[in-house]
């Protein structure tokens, strides 16, 4: 599968069949700092990404002056 | 994963409420949570005209929205800090919401106010980035709204901002800020307008979802400066935090709000006077931002 990652842009390839928890394991981010879309939508934790898919693991965090 | 609502299949999980949502009933929820904060503090009246401060990010874009579409009426408030090409992406952002929206947008350029753009006040100063432009934003924001006769002002800040700054005040014992710490800042000159903080029970992840399925365009990319900022080391910890403990954040700035913060409140108000340059609200004779331009000033002539 094709992991598009931010800040900055990149692209990393990732064996498929598995669960996006497991993904965010491997890349060692914290789910509650990403966004999880795949195409038009998002998707949880427990879904099972496949080997032609293409997932964004969009950060949520913003920051600096408050 | 289904939604705790209708049972269909769930885009989000939210562990801190031990509950998932499908993409509608998500909206509903995020909605319920801005109205419940805006009711709980009486942040403002129906028939008041409220000054949305935009970034061009998820957060303020998100406020926004949903202020919208409860049918307030609002102006959008940009400050251009004048940080190169994120500056320029960000107010191309917030004038294609304002024009799909149909709502209006105010601009004012922090160069103009202050005599330079964040970047080189950063210079100037010698301070971290942030502190000017926090600065120059906190002020401007109410100057703005005063100039149009606005007696509040929205913000986007979200639960994981509240959050964050609150440790930062707790790791330095800052009791002024801990007093200052809250959802709704009332008017307490008549220089003064209210600040409000309408997206405080929303999470950061919930408020870029919120945007994302409501296909907000926002500016993804961080800001150059924000890079090393210590309100996002205190939020990376935070989200460690989190993620071993779901509502960790939650019941730390909700405890805060509920059961400590009433301890820090002073019990004598602080004097406030009128700058002797701008007339704008200070505690001494010449304000922050006064002395911030002056700063510019010598260094840039």
């Amino acid at each position: 599968m094709k992991v598009i990652l931010r800040n900055p842009r990149r692209e990393v390839e990732l064996a498929g069949g598995r669960r996006v928890k497991d993904v965010l394991r491997e890349l060692d981010i914290i789910p509650e700092t990403v966004l999880v879309i795949r195409g038009d939508d998002l998707v949880t934790a427990d879904q099972v990404v496949q080997d032609h898919e293409t997932i964004e693991l969009r950060p949520v965090m913003s920051g600096g002056a408050v | 994963m289904k939604c705790r609502k209708c049972g269909e299949p769930a885009i989000l999980e939210l562990r801190r409420h031990n509950a998932a949502f499908c993409a509608p009933d998500f909206v509903d929820f995020f909605r319920n949570q801005v109205r419940e904060a805006i009711r709980k503090h009486r942040m403002f009246a129906r028939d008041e005209h409220v000054l949305v401060a935009v970034s061009g990010g998820k957060d303020s874009l998100a406020l926004w929205d949903v202020l919208i579409d409860e049918g307030y009426r609002t102006t959008g408030l940009y400050l251009d800090l004048g940080i190169f090409d994120y500056s320029v992406e960000s107010k191309a952002k917030c004038e294609a919401f304002a024009a799909r929206r149909g709502v209006p947008l105010l601009v004012t350029r922090v160069a103009e106010a202050v005599g330079a753009p964040v970047p080189v006040i950063k210079n100037v100063t010698r301070r971290p980035p942030c502190s000017g432009c926090g600065l120059s934003k906190r002020y401007l924001m109410n100057r703005v709204a005063l100039e149009h006769e606005m007696a509040v002002v929205a913000t986007g800040h979200n639960l994981d901002d509240e959050a964050a700054t609150l440790l930062g005040s707790v790791l330095h014992w800052q009791t002024d800020a801990l007093s200052r710490q809250s959802p709704a800042l009332p008017s307490t000159h008549r220089k003064l307008v209210r600040r409000v903080k309408p997206l405080y029970r929303l999470s950061e992840r919930e408020t870029a979802a919120y945007a994302f399925l409501r296909r907000i365009d926002y500016i993804v990319e961080e800001c150059p400066f924000a890079k090393g900022a210590t309100s996002i080391a205190h939020k990376e910890i935070l989200s460690r935090m989190e993620d071993a403990s779901p509502g960790a954040k939650h019941n730390f700035l909700f405890g805060f709000l509920e059961k400590a913060r009433p301890a820090f409140e002073r019990a004598e108000a602080v004097t406030l006077n009128e700058c002797a340059r701008c007339g704008q609200v200070t505690t001494g004779t010449v304000c922050a931002f006064c002395k911030l331009a002056d700063q510019v000033k010598r260094a840039t002539v």
